[in-house]
Protein backbone atom coordinates (compact mmCIF):
# COMPACT_ATOMS: atom_id res chain seq x y z
CA UNK A 1 0.00 0.00 0.00
CA UNK A 2 1.12 3.52 -0.70
CA UNK A 3 1.23 6.20 1.84
CA UNK A 4 0.60 9.74 1.19
CA UNK A 5 2.16 12.02 4.10
CA UNK A 6 -0.29 15.40 4.15
CA UNK A 7 1.08 18.12 3.11
CA UNK A 8 1.04 21.96 4.59
CA UNK A 9 -1.16 23.27 2.13
CA UNK A 10 -0.30 26.95 3.66
CA UNK A 11 3.19 27.19 3.56
CA UNK A 12 3.00 29.87 0.45
CA UNK A 13 1.01 32.03 2.44
CA UNK A 14 3.30 32.39 5.31
CA UNK A 15 4.52 35.78 5.85
CA UNK A 16 7.68 36.30 7.39
CA UNK A 17 9.07 40.13 9.57
CA UNK A 18 11.97 40.18 7.33
CA UNK A 19 13.71 42.59 10.78
CA UNK A 20 16.67 42.77 8.59
CA UNK A 21 15.26 43.94 5.48
CA UNK A 22 13.11 46.64 7.50
CA UNK A 23 16.64 48.59 8.36
CA UNK A 24 18.27 47.74 5.13
CA UNK A 25 16.15 49.22 2.71
CA UNK A 26 16.37 52.52 4.97
CA UNK A 27 19.97 52.76 5.42
CA UNK A 28 20.41 51.55 1.71
CA UNK A 29 18.54 55.07 0.40
CA UNK A 30 20.31 57.16 2.26
CA UNK A 31 23.74 55.87 1.48
CA UNK A 32 22.97 55.86 -2.39
CA UNK A 33 21.38 59.43 -1.48
CA UNK A 34 24.65 60.22 -0.14
CA UNK A 35 26.63 58.23 -2.78
CA UNK A 36 24.86 60.08 -5.42
CA UNK A 37 25.54 63.44 -3.96
CA UNK A 38 29.57 62.82 -3.76
CA UNK A 39 29.83 61.50 -7.49
CA UNK A 40 29.03 65.22 -8.35
CA UNK A 41 26.44 64.09 -10.79
CA UNK A 42 23.56 66.24 -8.90
CA UNK A 43 24.69 69.84 -8.00
CA UNK A 44 24.44 70.02 -4.68
CA UNK A 45 21.75 73.05 -5.31
CA UNK A 46 19.19 70.55 -6.62
CA UNK A 47 20.08 67.85 -4.05
CA UNK A 48 22.40 68.48 -0.56
CA UNK A 49 23.88 65.07 0.70
CA UNK A 50 22.13 63.61 4.04
CA UNK A 51 25.54 64.75 6.03
CA UNK A 52 25.07 68.15 4.64
CA UNK A 53 21.64 68.07 5.64
CA UNK A 54 22.83 66.59 9.04
CA UNK A 55 25.76 69.47 9.58
CA UNK A 56 23.23 72.31 8.52
CA UNK A 57 20.58 70.76 11.34
CA UNK A 58 22.99 70.82 13.78
CA UNK A 59 24.36 74.42 13.16
CA UNK A 60 20.63 75.34 12.96
CA UNK A 61 20.03 73.94 16.00
CA UNK A 62 23.61 76.04 17.74
CA UNK A 63 22.28 79.17 16.44
CA UNK A 64 19.06 79.00 17.94
CA UNK A 65 17.03 79.50 14.23
CA UNK A 66 15.72 76.06 14.37
CA UNK A 67 14.33 76.30 17.76
CA UNK A 68 12.45 79.52 17.27
CA UNK A 69 10.89 77.39 14.35
CA UNK A 70 10.11 74.69 16.00
CA UNK A 71 8.48 76.36 18.50
CA UNK A 72 6.61 78.84 16.53
CA UNK A 73 5.22 75.74 14.36
CA UNK A 74 4.30 73.71 17.60
CA UNK A 75 2.89 76.44 19.19
CA UNK A 76 0.11 76.82 16.24
CA UNK A 77 -0.09 72.96 15.57
CA UNK A 78 -0.47 71.77 19.10
CA UNK A 79 -3.11 74.96 19.59
CA UNK A 80 -5.10 74.20 16.75
CA UNK A 81 -4.73 70.34 16.84
CA UNK A 82 -5.96 70.95 20.63
CA UNK A 83 -9.14 73.06 19.62
CA UNK A 84 -10.23 71.51 16.78
CA UNK A 85 -10.32 67.68 18.70
CA UNK A 86 -11.73 68.51 21.48
CA UNK A 87 -14.61 70.62 19.13
CA UNK A 88 -15.12 67.89 16.67
CA UNK A 89 -15.39 65.16 19.42
CA UNK A 90 -17.80 67.28 21.25
CA UNK A 91 -19.89 68.30 18.41
CA UNK A 92 -19.66 64.31 17.29
CA UNK A 93 -20.85 63.15 20.15
CA UNK A 94 -23.76 65.30 20.47
CA UNK A 95 -24.83 64.59 17.07
CA UNK A 96 -24.30 61.10 17.62
CA UNK A 97 -26.50 61.17 20.99
CA UNK A 98 -29.05 63.66 20.46
CA UNK A 99 -31.58 63.35 17.44
CA UNK A 100 -32.31 67.45 17.31
CA UNK A 101 -28.55 67.78 17.01
CA UNK A 102 -28.07 65.18 14.33
CA UNK A 103 -31.06 66.90 12.44
CA UNK A 104 -29.37 69.99 12.55
CA UNK A 105 -25.62 69.19 12.56
CA UNK A 106 -25.69 66.25 9.86
CA UNK A 107 -26.83 68.84 6.99
CA UNK A 108 -24.55 71.17 7.93
CA UNK A 109 -21.12 68.87 8.39
CA UNK A 110 -22.21 67.54 5.45
CA UNK A 111 -22.40 70.79 3.18
CA UNK A 112 -18.76 72.10 4.76
CA UNK A 113 -17.39 69.25 4.97
CA UNK A 114 -16.03 68.95 1.14
CA UNK A 115 -14.11 72.28 1.49
CA UNK A 116 -10.79 72.39 1.00
CA UNK A 117 -9.74 74.13 4.55
CA UNK A 118 -6.65 76.05 2.93
CA UNK A 119 -9.34 77.76 0.33
CA UNK A 120 -10.63 79.11 3.63
CA UNK A 121 -7.16 80.78 4.79
CA UNK A 122 -7.81 84.08 2.97
CA UNK A 123 -11.00 84.64 4.45
CA UNK A 124 -9.59 83.70 7.82
CA UNK A 125 -6.99 85.85 7.37
CA UNK A 126 -9.42 89.07 6.48
CA UNK A 127 -11.32 87.96 9.81
CA UNK A 128 -8.54 86.91 11.97
CA UNK A 129 -6.18 89.29 10.89
CA UNK A 130 -2.56 87.61 9.76
CA UNK A 131 -1.24 86.78 12.90
CA UNK A 132 -1.66 83.57 15.06
CA UNK A 133 -5.42 83.26 14.94
CA UNK A 134 -5.66 82.78 11.24
CA UNK A 135 -3.13 79.78 11.14
CA UNK A 136 -4.24 78.06 14.51
CA UNK A 137 -7.95 78.89 13.35
CA UNK A 138 -7.24 77.06 10.23
CA UNK A 139 -5.82 73.94 11.49
CA UNK A 140 -8.73 73.93 13.91
CA UNK A 141 -11.32 73.65 11.21
CA UNK A 142 -8.69 70.89 9.28
CA UNK A 143 -8.73 68.91 12.61
CA UNK A 144 -12.19 69.41 13.29
CA UNK A 145 -14.13 67.75 10.75
CA UNK A 146 -12.31 64.20 10.41
CA UNK A 147 -12.93 63.91 14.65
CA UNK A 148 -16.42 64.95 14.06
CA UNK A 149 -17.44 62.53 11.82
CA UNK A 150 -15.46 59.60 13.19
CA UNK A 151 -16.57 60.66 16.87
CA UNK A 152 -20.08 60.47 15.43
CA UNK A 153 -19.78 56.71 13.53
CA UNK A 154 -17.98 55.42 16.44
CA UNK A 155 -20.74 56.64 18.73
CA UNK A 156 -23.79 55.25 16.09
CA UNK A 157 -21.96 51.96 16.02
CA UNK A 158 -22.31 51.73 19.85
CA UNK A 159 -23.89 48.28 20.28
CA UNK A 160 -27.38 48.75 21.49
CA UNK A 161 -27.05 45.40 23.47
CA UNK A 162 -24.90 46.78 25.79
CA UNK A 163 -26.91 49.99 25.56
CA UNK A 164 -29.68 47.99 26.77
CA UNK A 165 -27.99 46.40 29.81
CA UNK A 166 -26.86 49.47 30.66
CA UNK A 167 -30.28 50.73 31.09
CA UNK A 168 -31.27 47.40 32.57
CA UNK A 169 -28.89 48.08 35.31
CA UNK A 170 -30.22 51.40 35.86
CA UNK A 171 -28.39 53.56 33.51
CA UNK A 172 -29.74 57.12 32.22
CA UNK A 173 -28.80 59.16 29.45
CA UNK A 174 -25.88 60.88 30.76
CA UNK A 175 -24.84 57.20 31.88
CA UNK A 176 -25.19 55.50 28.87
CA UNK A 177 -23.11 58.33 27.10
CA UNK A 178 -20.18 58.14 29.65
CA UNK A 179 -20.04 54.27 29.99
CA UNK A 180 -21.13 53.11 26.54
CA UNK A 181 -21.49 55.46 23.69
CA UNK A 182 -18.07 57.49 24.91
CA UNK A 183 -15.78 54.01 25.38
CA UNK A 184 -17.77 52.62 22.09
CA UNK A 185 -16.57 55.58 19.93
CA UNK A 186 -13.04 55.66 21.60
CA UNK A 187 -11.30 53.57 18.35
CA UNK A 188 -12.92 56.03 15.68
CA UNK A 189 -11.80 58.56 17.88
CA UNK A 190 -7.96 57.55 17.84
CA UNK A 191 -8.70 56.82 14.33
CA UNK A 192 -9.80 60.70 13.49
CA UNK A 193 -6.90 61.77 15.55
CA UNK A 194 -4.17 60.00 13.73
CA UNK A 195 -5.95 61.15 10.60
CA UNK A 196 -6.14 65.05 12.53
CA UNK A 197 -2.61 64.81 12.72
CA UNK A 198 -1.76 64.39 9.30
CA UNK A 199 -3.98 67.23 7.96
CA UNK A 200 -2.70 69.50 10.50
CA UNK A 201 0.97 68.98 9.69
CA UNK A 202 -0.33 70.11 6.16
CA UNK A 203 -2.39 72.68 7.04
CA UNK A 204 0.52 74.72 9.30
CA UNK A 205 3.36 74.28 6.18
CA UNK A 206 0.70 75.84 4.56
CA UNK A 207 -0.29 78.28 6.33
CA UNK A 208 3.03 79.49 7.01
CA UNK A 209 4.03 79.49 3.56
CA UNK A 210 1.73 81.83 2.73
CA UNK A 211 1.66 84.53 5.39
CA UNK A 212 4.07 83.99 8.17
CA UNK A 213 7.18 85.23 9.25
CA UNK A 214 8.62 81.98 11.21
CA UNK A 215 8.15 78.04 11.32
CA UNK A 216 9.10 75.34 9.40
CA UNK A 217 7.05 76.36 6.85
CA UNK A 218 8.17 79.52 6.71
CA UNK A 219 11.67 78.41 6.92
CA UNK A 220 11.27 75.72 3.99
CA UNK A 221 9.77 79.08 1.37
CA UNK A 222 12.35 81.52 2.44
CA UNK A 223 15.57 78.60 1.79
CA UNK A 224 14.19 78.14 -1.41
CA UNK A 225 13.69 81.89 -1.97
CA UNK A 226 17.45 82.35 -0.79
CA UNK A 227 19.03 79.32 -2.83
CA UNK A 228 19.70 77.62 0.37
CA UNK A 229 18.68 73.88 -0.73
CA UNK A 230 20.70 72.47 2.41
CA UNK A 231 18.60 74.54 4.85
CA UNK A 232 15.22 73.63 2.69
CA UNK A 233 15.95 69.80 3.40
CA UNK A 234 16.29 70.45 6.82
CA UNK A 235 13.03 72.31 7.19
CA UNK A 236 11.68 68.92 5.35
CA UNK A 237 13.33 66.40 7.72
CA UNK A 238 11.90 68.53 10.33
CA UNK A 239 8.33 68.26 9.06
CA UNK A 240 8.90 64.17 8.81
CA UNK A 241 10.05 63.92 12.18
CA UNK A 242 7.00 66.01 13.82
CA UNK A 243 4.87 63.67 11.58
CA UNK A 244 6.73 60.39 12.59
CA UNK A 245 6.61 61.93 16.72
CA UNK A 246 2.90 62.74 16.60
CA UNK A 247 2.09 59.16 15.49
CA UNK A 248 4.19 57.63 18.02
CA UNK A 249 2.83 59.47 20.82
CA UNK A 250 -1.13 58.49 19.82
CA UNK A 251 -0.22 55.44 19.74
CA UNK A 252 1.29 55.42 23.14
CA UNK A 253 -1.60 57.49 24.14
CA UNK A 254 -4.14 54.90 22.01
CA UNK A 255 -2.38 51.75 23.75
CA UNK A 256 -2.85 53.46 27.55
CA UNK A 257 -6.50 54.99 26.62
CA UNK A 258 -7.76 51.41 24.84
CA UNK A 259 -6.04 48.76 27.68
CA UNK A 260 -8.73 46.38 26.64
CA UNK A 261 -7.72 46.25 22.97
CA UNK A 262 -4.19 45.26 23.83
CA UNK A 263 -3.88 41.53 22.71
CA UNK A 264 -3.29 39.28 25.88
CA UNK B 1 -41.27 39.28 45.98
CA UNK B 2 -43.96 37.90 43.20
CA UNK B 3 -44.11 38.58 39.49
CA UNK B 4 -47.86 39.06 37.90
CA UNK B 5 -48.18 38.51 34.28
CA UNK B 6 -51.98 39.57 32.92
CA UNK B 7 -53.27 39.23 29.90
CA UNK B 8 -50.12 40.61 28.23
CA UNK B 9 -49.94 41.42 24.57
CA UNK B 10 -46.96 42.46 22.35
CA UNK B 11 -47.44 43.85 18.41
CA UNK B 12 -44.51 45.69 17.38
CA UNK B 13 -44.36 46.63 13.47
CA UNK B 14 -42.02 44.92 11.19
CA UNK B 15 -39.59 46.51 8.47
CA UNK B 16 -42.46 46.92 6.02
CA UNK B 17 -44.44 48.69 9.21
CA UNK B 18 -46.89 46.02 9.25
CA UNK B 19 -48.14 45.46 12.81
CA UNK B 20 -46.91 41.39 13.90
CA UNK B 21 -47.98 39.82 16.73
CA UNK B 22 -45.16 38.61 19.46
CA UNK B 23 -47.61 37.41 21.91
CA UNK B 24 -51.48 37.54 22.90
CA UNK B 25 -53.15 37.64 26.29
CA UNK B 26 -49.80 35.65 28.02
CA UNK B 27 -51.08 35.12 31.77
CA UNK B 28 -48.41 33.41 34.90
CA UNK B 29 -47.17 34.22 37.78
CA UNK B 30 -44.21 33.51 39.38
CA UNK B 31 -44.42 33.22 42.97
CA UNK B 32 -41.14 34.86 45.58
CA UNK B 33 -38.23 32.01 45.81
CA UNK B 34 -39.44 30.05 42.39
CA UNK B 35 -38.26 29.43 39.61
CA UNK B 36 -40.50 29.59 36.84
CA UNK B 37 -39.12 28.79 33.34
CA UNK B 38 -40.23 29.58 29.95
CA UNK B 39 -40.16 27.58 26.77
CA UNK B 40 -41.08 27.84 23.59
CA UNK B 41 -40.46 27.28 19.97
CA UNK B 42 -38.39 29.70 18.26
CA UNK B 43 -39.96 33.46 17.46
CA UNK B 44 -42.17 32.79 20.24
CA UNK B 45 -41.52 35.91 21.80
CA UNK B 46 -40.23 34.66 24.70
CA UNK B 47 -37.46 37.16 24.96
CA UNK B 48 -39.67 39.74 24.11
CA UNK B 49 -42.26 39.13 27.29
CA UNK B 50 -38.77 39.11 29.14
CA UNK B 51 -37.54 42.18 27.96
CA UNK B 52 -41.37 43.48 29.01
CA UNK B 53 -40.60 42.51 32.72
CA UNK B 54 -37.51 43.84 32.94
CA UNK B 55 -39.15 47.34 31.95
CA UNK B 56 -36.82 47.28 28.20
CA UNK B 57 -39.92 46.87 26.13
CA UNK B 58 -43.67 48.33 26.58
CA UNK B 59 -46.45 46.05 26.56
CA UNK B 60 -49.14 46.84 24.28
CA UNK B 61 -52.07 45.53 26.15
CA UNK B 62 -52.59 43.80 29.48
CA UNK B 63 -50.36 44.35 32.64
CA UNK B 64 -47.22 43.75 34.40
CA UNK B 65 -46.91 43.90 38.11
CA UNK B 66 -44.35 42.88 41.35
CA UNK B 67 -46.49 42.51 44.43
CA UNK B 68 -44.65 42.78 47.66
CA UNK B 69 -42.71 44.83 49.70
CA UNK B 70 -39.63 46.17 47.88
CA UNK B 71 -36.51 47.10 50.51
CA UNK B 72 -35.43 50.91 49.30
CA UNK B 73 -32.37 50.75 46.88
CA UNK B 74 -33.17 47.14 45.70
CA UNK B 75 -34.10 47.09 42.08
CA UNK B 76 -37.27 44.87 41.00
CA UNK B 77 -35.41 43.34 38.34
CA UNK B 78 -31.81 42.17 36.78
CA UNK B 79 -30.97 40.71 33.69
CA UNK B 80 -29.02 38.13 32.34
CA UNK B 81 -28.25 38.20 29.03
CA UNK B 82 -28.06 35.57 26.59
CA UNK B 83 -24.95 37.15 24.77
CA UNK B 84 -23.49 38.23 27.78
CA UNK B 85 -23.35 41.88 26.91
CA UNK B 86 -20.74 42.56 29.17
CA UNK B 87 -18.53 45.69 28.69
CA UNK B 88 -15.46 44.87 26.59
CA UNK B 89 -13.24 48.18 28.27
CA UNK B 90 -14.37 47.11 32.03
CA UNK B 91 -12.35 44.79 33.66
CA UNK B 92 -14.37 41.54 35.07
CA UNK B 93 -14.46 43.49 38.44
CA UNK B 94 -15.45 46.68 36.80
CA UNK B 95 -18.39 44.68 35.16
CA UNK B 96 -19.57 43.88 38.22
CA UNK B 97 -19.92 46.56 40.01
CA UNK B 98 -21.90 48.47 36.71
CA UNK B 99 -25.44 48.09 38.71
CA UNK B 100 -23.75 49.70 41.69
CA UNK B 101 -22.47 52.30 40.21
CA UNK B 102 -25.68 53.57 38.83
CA UNK B 103 -27.59 52.82 42.16
CA UNK B 104 -25.05 55.12 44.09
CA UNK B 105 -23.28 53.10 46.39
CA UNK B 106 -19.52 54.30 47.12
CA UNK B 107 -16.93 52.94 46.16
CA UNK B 108 -15.55 50.98 49.22
CA UNK B 109 -18.89 48.80 49.22
CA UNK B 110 -19.23 48.40 45.82
CA UNK B 111 -16.06 47.26 45.71
CA UNK B 112 -16.77 44.56 48.69
CA UNK B 113 -20.11 43.49 47.29
CA UNK B 114 -18.38 42.64 44.16
CA UNK B 115 -15.85 40.62 45.51
CA UNK B 116 -18.53 38.41 46.73
CA UNK B 117 -20.25 37.72 44.57
CA UNK B 118 -17.20 37.35 41.90
CA UNK B 119 -16.50 34.52 44.45
CA UNK B 120 -19.75 33.21 44.46
CA UNK B 121 -19.62 32.84 40.42
CA UNK B 122 -16.27 31.11 40.74
CA UNK B 123 -14.34 33.68 39.10
CA UNK B 124 -11.93 34.56 41.67
CA UNK B 125 -8.99 35.77 40.19
CA UNK B 126 -10.11 36.64 37.27
CA UNK B 127 -11.11 40.45 38.53
CA UNK B 128 -8.72 42.16 36.41
CA UNK B 129 -9.27 40.38 32.82
CA UNK B 130 -11.02 41.85 30.41
CA UNK B 131 -14.46 39.78 28.87
CA UNK B 132 -12.53 39.40 25.96
CA UNK B 133 -9.34 37.08 27.97
CA UNK B 134 -12.48 34.59 29.04
CA UNK B 135 -14.29 31.41 27.88
CA UNK B 136 -17.50 31.97 27.18
CA UNK B 137 -18.63 29.97 30.05
CA UNK B 138 -16.72 32.49 32.65
CA UNK B 139 -17.96 35.40 30.80
CA UNK B 140 -21.50 34.40 31.51
CA UNK B 141 -20.69 33.70 34.92
CA UNK B 142 -19.81 37.52 34.91
CA UNK B 143 -23.19 38.32 32.98
CA UNK B 144 -24.80 36.02 36.37
CA UNK B 145 -22.64 38.04 39.06
CA UNK B 146 -23.03 41.43 37.56
CA UNK B 147 -27.21 40.56 37.98
CA UNK B 148 -26.76 39.32 41.64
CA UNK B 149 -24.48 41.94 42.59
CA UNK B 150 -27.57 44.37 42.66
CA UNK B 151 -29.48 41.97 45.02
CA UNK B 152 -32.29 42.16 42.18
CA UNK B 153 -36.06 40.61 43.97
CA UNK B 154 -36.19 38.81 40.95
CA UNK B 155 -33.51 37.32 38.37
CA UNK B 156 -34.06 37.36 34.71
CA UNK B 157 -32.31 35.28 32.64
CA UNK B 158 -32.55 34.91 28.66
CA UNK B 159 -31.61 31.83 27.56
CA UNK B 160 -28.19 32.32 29.36
CA UNK B 161 -26.06 29.36 28.46
CA UNK B 162 -27.48 28.83 25.08
CA UNK B 163 -24.23 30.22 23.66
CA UNK B 164 -22.25 27.72 25.59
CA UNK B 165 -20.89 24.48 24.63
CA UNK B 166 -23.39 21.39 25.56
CA UNK B 167 -20.71 20.47 28.44
CA UNK B 168 -19.98 23.88 29.94
CA UNK B 169 -23.74 24.61 30.07
CA UNK B 170 -24.63 21.43 31.95
CA UNK B 171 -21.62 22.34 34.67
CA UNK B 172 -23.13 26.15 34.33
CA UNK B 173 -26.99 24.68 35.11
CA UNK B 174 -25.48 22.45 38.38
CA UNK B 175 -24.02 25.99 39.45
CA UNK B 176 -26.57 28.12 38.85
CA UNK B 177 -28.83 25.65 41.02
CA UNK B 178 -26.47 25.91 43.78
CA UNK B 179 -26.46 29.61 43.93
CA UNK B 180 -30.00 29.31 43.74
CA UNK B 181 -30.44 27.16 46.97
CA UNK B 182 -28.28 29.28 48.97
CA UNK B 183 -29.51 32.51 47.42
CA UNK B 184 -33.61 31.55 46.76
CA UNK B 185 -33.54 34.11 44.39
CA UNK B 186 -37.13 34.65 42.57
CA UNK B 187 -35.89 33.34 38.76
CA UNK B 188 -37.84 33.39 35.54
CA UNK B 189 -35.89 31.47 33.56
CA UNK B 190 -36.16 31.60 29.39
CA UNK B 191 -35.17 29.02 27.22
CA UNK B 192 -35.77 26.96 24.22
CA UNK B 193 -34.49 23.44 26.11
CA UNK B 194 -37.25 21.79 27.22
CA UNK B 195 -34.87 19.68 29.33
CA UNK B 196 -32.96 22.32 30.90
CA UNK B 197 -36.03 24.24 31.41
CA UNK B 198 -37.76 21.00 33.59
CA UNK B 199 -34.29 20.24 35.04
CA UNK B 200 -34.38 23.65 36.64
CA UNK B 201 -37.74 24.78 37.29
CA UNK B 202 -40.22 24.75 39.60
CA UNK B 203 -42.82 25.05 37.04
CA UNK B 204 -42.57 25.88 33.34
CA UNK B 205 -45.05 28.06 31.32
CA UNK B 206 -45.44 26.48 27.42
CA UNK B 207 -45.70 29.34 24.89
CA UNK B 208 -47.02 28.17 21.31
CA UNK B 209 -45.03 29.91 18.58
CA UNK B 210 -46.56 32.99 16.84
CA UNK B 211 -48.29 34.67 18.58
CA UNK B 212 -46.76 33.09 21.83
CA UNK B 213 -50.18 32.29 23.89
CA UNK B 214 -49.70 30.18 27.43
CA UNK B 215 -50.03 26.47 26.00
CA UNK B 216 -50.01 24.65 29.27
CA UNK B 217 -48.04 25.35 32.46
CA UNK B 218 -46.54 22.28 33.57
CA UNK B 219 -45.11 21.89 37.47
CA UNK B 220 -42.14 19.75 38.25
CA UNK B 221 -42.54 17.16 40.76
CA UNK B 222 -38.35 17.19 41.53
CA UNK B 223 -37.17 17.69 44.43
CA UNK B 224 -34.72 19.86 45.81
CA UNK B 225 -31.82 20.52 45.62
CA UNK B 226 -31.69 18.93 42.09
CA UNK B 227 -28.83 16.15 41.83
CA UNK B 228 -27.42 14.37 39.13
CA UNK B 229 -28.70 11.27 39.93
CA UNK B 230 -32.35 13.00 38.91
CA UNK B 231 -31.08 12.93 35.41
CA UNK B 232 -33.41 9.99 34.67
CA UNK B 233 -35.78 10.46 37.32
CA UNK B 234 -39.67 9.36 35.46
CA UNK B 235 -41.20 12.78 37.26
CA UNK B 236 -38.58 14.82 34.69
CA UNK B 237 -39.03 12.62 32.16
CA UNK B 238 -42.45 12.68 31.78
CA UNK B 239 -42.50 16.84 32.11
CA UNK B 240 -40.22 16.62 29.46
CA UNK B 241 -42.46 13.94 27.45
CA UNK B 242 -45.46 16.44 27.92
CA UNK B 243 -43.95 19.68 27.16
CA UNK B 244 -42.14 18.14 23.82
CA UNK B 245 -45.70 16.68 22.67
CA UNK B 246 -47.24 20.13 23.47
CA UNK B 247 -44.41 21.95 21.57
CA UNK B 248 -43.83 19.37 18.48
CA UNK B 249 -46.41 20.29 15.82
CA UNK B 250 -45.62 23.55 16.53
CA UNK B 251 -42.30 23.50 16.21
CA UNK B 252 -42.38 21.44 12.91
CA UNK B 253 -44.60 24.72 11.44
CA UNK B 254 -42.46 27.28 12.68
CA UNK B 255 -39.76 24.88 11.11
CA UNK B 256 -41.59 25.02 7.67
CA UNK B 257 -42.28 28.34 7.66
CA UNK B 258 -38.18 29.23 8.01
CA UNK B 259 -38.64 30.93 11.40
CA UNK B 260 -38.92 34.13 9.80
Amino acid sequence: MTRLAVPDRTRALVRREHRVARVLGLLALVVAWEAVTRTGWVPALFLPSPLGVLAAGAEMLGTGELAVHLATSLRRIVLGFGLGALGGVSVGLAVGVFSLAEAIGNPLIAATFPIPKIALLPLLILWLGIGEASKVAVIMLGVFFPMAINTYTGVRQADPLLIRAAVSFGAGRWSVIRKVMLPSALPMIFAGLKLGAGTSLLLLVAAEMIAASSGIGFLILNAQNLMETTKLMVGIVLLSLLGLASHWLLVRLERAALPWRAQA
Amino acid sequence: MRVLVDEVSKVYADRGGHPVEALAGVTFTVEAEELVAVVGPSGCGKSTLLNMVAGLLPPSAGLIAFEGALAPGRPPTAMVFQEFALFPWRTVQANVELGLEEAGRPAAERHAIARRFIDLTGLGGFERKYPHQLSGGMRQRVGIARALAVDPAVLLMDEPFSALDAQTRQLMQEELLAIWERTRKTILYVTHNIHEAVWMADRVVVLSRRPGRVLDIVPVELKRPRTEAMAAAPALLQAVERIWALIKSQAREALREGAA
